[in-house]
């Protein structure tokens, strides 16, 4: 697992907007399997996430962590059971599912922007295209998001002429662009060099901060320590153990996540 | 500190690098006598272009009979290449049997492409989308009026009348514009999910490949009659213009569909995520990309195309090449020993410039839309 790294950020977490709603479901995952061909990658999910809240999903390589955020968005297709973000359900329905993909935003580990367009067309394409935006306002909002990610100079290069941590930070804004209601983060710093890390987790923080709902799929136990709510734990296709991070870094109660965390924690 | 241990003490600042030896000597030194097989090649090269050029230039320029002169200069002992000959049925190479009277038109035709055509091919010009409509929406019709004639009171010109560059630009000019927006979408139906589209396509294709572009036009010409209801008839131009496009949009559409598959799956996916439908998935992300990739591919096969016109003389009619046969083997007054040589390459300098055009273009164009990757 040399992945795994404890990076901190060394600031006290403003916490005053981080609130996790009682009542407001921003994802549900019920009963939900899912097999690629004959093999069954995803068993028997039940997640429910509320509005506000910042779940970290960890567990070894293979174990269907980003099959799952990725069926949330239907990168994926789910055979069985029912997944419902916002109210919507995942269907075959390519409109539903659009529909979905606008409030919902991802990052993934290998940043994935658009090689072909400046930074500041990276941000502006889906607001102008799928939101319907003026290009302008489009443009005002990128620039406001390149602020808060702090790369706002980098707005009319090309996404190769920046660093992995900065692609990584215009990858967010990216995101943040379409005003999504939910985030998610794919292993997210698994591909940075480690004095990148943090910038990215910095921004990552803030967002949550900001009371941003976020599933994200890491490897770093710093942050979930910081940052989480609740801290899921899957091996096989399966969620094995659920709890908040506190107890579940002191006190995990299945043997599969006390072996997992004795390999990776020192 | 241990033995082995460092530390740096001051950082060593940036300098320029050092001067590299120039000049033109250096530059013979290094790149033509550099060793002895060098100088051995250089030398073999100098005398194999000494004992090529003088008689090349005699037969282009030396002994030539330059444009104005006549049958009989042409005909002497060591006369060169015939170009009065060329000068003299120049205007049976442009314009074929095109009535004479009526010439205007085809060369309003060639104009108004010429005009459309310039500012759109150079990045810098604004207005791009309304040159983009004039060009292949209103230019077309205009262009087919003119040289059809019929309306307005312009007098009908049949196709089987046209002829020589005229014929071939049409031909290719159609043929790329057609085959390039077809041969796209063929692409990304072969790689689309349902089943119909993607079976069609991909039949399509197979067939088109495995057939030579002679037999199309034959077919296209001789077959396609005996299927078609008594009395109705599809003007052979046409026939010809469907078969050519047909044929090339086929090859487009693999050389195309090697580029998709040169897209990472993360830019599909990104481009999903950000809840883009399918159409502005492609327009905006994939294809710019992918297109970009492809580009010598693609004018590969404009070349071709543009090359295959020639074979139009199948199904009967006088493209470029045909005509400047045709004048070969019918103008006695202009019989020489160098008179057909002549016609043929001054059709072979035709296609060359086009070609050259073509490939110099796409190389311009892969070198600005060169911004993904660049440092």
């Amino acid at each position: 697992m040399s992945q795994v790294s404890e990076t901190t950020v060394d600031r006290d977490i403003d916490t005053s907007h981080m609130q996790v709603s009682k009542t407001e479901v921003a994802i549900d995952v019920v009963n939900m399997h899912k097999w690629y061909g004959d093999f069954h990658v995803l068993r028997d999910i039940n997640l429910r996430v509320m509005k506000g809240e910042r779940i970290v999903i960890a567990g070894p390589s293979g174990s269907g962590k980003s099959t799952l955020i990725r069926c949330i968005n239907r990168l994926e297709e789910h055979q069985e059971g029912q997944i419902i973000v916002n109210g919507t359900e995942l269907t075959a329905d390519l409109k539903r599912i659009d529909e979905v993909r606008r409030e919902v935003g991802m990052v993934f580990q290998h940043f994935n922007l658009f090689p072909h367009l400046t930074i500041l067309q990276n941000l502006t394409l889906a607001p102008i295209w799928v939101r319907g935006i003026p290009k302008a306002e489009a443009e005002a909002t990128a620039m406001h998001y390149l602020e808060r990610v702090k790369i706002p100079e980098q707005a009319n290069k090309f996404p190769g002429q920046l660093s992995g941590g900065q692609q990584q930070r215009v990858a967010i804004a990216r995101s943040l662009c379409m005003q999504p209601e939910i985030m998610l983060f794919d292993e997210p710093t698994s591909a940075l060099d480690p004095e990148m890390v943090k910038e990215v987790l910095e921004v990552m923080i803030s967002l949550a901060e900001d009371g941003m709902t976020m599933i994200c799929v890491t490897h770093e136990m710093g942050f979930a320590r910081q940052v989480a709510n609740r801290v899921i734990f899957m091996d096989q296709g399966q969620i094995i153990e659920e709890n908040e991070p506190e107890a579940f870094f002191s006190n995990p109660q299945h043997e599969r996540t006390k072996l997992f965390l004795s390999q990776i924690l020192h | 500190m241990t033995d082995i241990g460092f530390v740096r003490s001051e950082i060593v600042s940036a300098r320029p690098a050092p001067n590299r030896s120039s000049g033109a000597i250096a530059w013979v030194r290094k790149n033509l006598f550099s060793t002895p097989l060098d100088t051995a090649l250089t030398i073999l090269g100098v005398v194999f272009l000494a004992w090529i050029i003088p008689p090349l230039y005699g037969f282009f320029f030396g002994n030539a009979v330059p444009p104005g002169g006549t049958v009989e200069q042409c005909r002497l002992e060591n006369a060169g290449a015939c170009w009065a000959y060329i000068a003299a049925e120049m205007e049976f190479f442009i314009y074929g049997f095109y009535p004479a009277q009526e010439f205007w038109r085809p060369n309003l035709v060639f104009a108004l492409g010429a005009l459309l055509l310039a500012p759109l091919l150079i990045p810098k010009v604004p207005y791009k989308r309304t040159n983009a409509v004039l060009l292949f929406v209103v230019y077309p019709v205009v262009s087919y009026i003119l040289l059809a004639g019929g309306l307005f009171g312009l007098r009908v010109v049949p196709t089987e009348q046209w002829g020589g560059l005229l014929v071939t630009l049409i031909i290719s000019v159609v043929g790329i514009t057609l085959s390039f927006p077809i041969g796209v979408v063929l692409a990304l139906g072969r790689q689309s999910q349902l089943p119909i589209i993607k079976t069609v396509c991909v039949m399509f294709i197979e067939l088109i490949r495995a057939v030579p572009l002679i037999t199309i036009l034959f077919m296209a010409s001789v077959m396609l009659p005996l299927f078609m209801p008594q009395g109705t008839t599809v003007d052979k131009f046409l026939r010809a213009l469907v078969g050519v496009t047909l044929f090339t949009s086929a090859y487009v559409a693999e050389v195309v569909r090697g580029g998709l598959q040169a897209i990472p799956r993360g830019q599909y996916e990104a481009a999903a995520a950000l809840g883009l439908g399918y159409w502005k998935r492609m327009g905006f992300i994939i294809l710019p990309q992918a297109l970009k990739h492809v580009i010598p591919g693609i004018v590969n096969n404009f070349i071709a195309l543009f090359k295959d016109t020639s074979l139009v003389y199948i199904v009967g009619m006088r493209d470029l090449l045909e005509a400047v046969k045709t004048k070969n083997d019918s103008a006695i007054e202009w019989q020489s020993a160098n008179t057909a040589t002549t016609g043929y390459i001054f059709a072979a300098m035709v296609f060359w410039v086009f070609c050259f055009g073509m490939s110099r273009y796409s190389i311009f164009m892969e070198h600005r839309l060169n911004t993904g990757y660049k440092r």
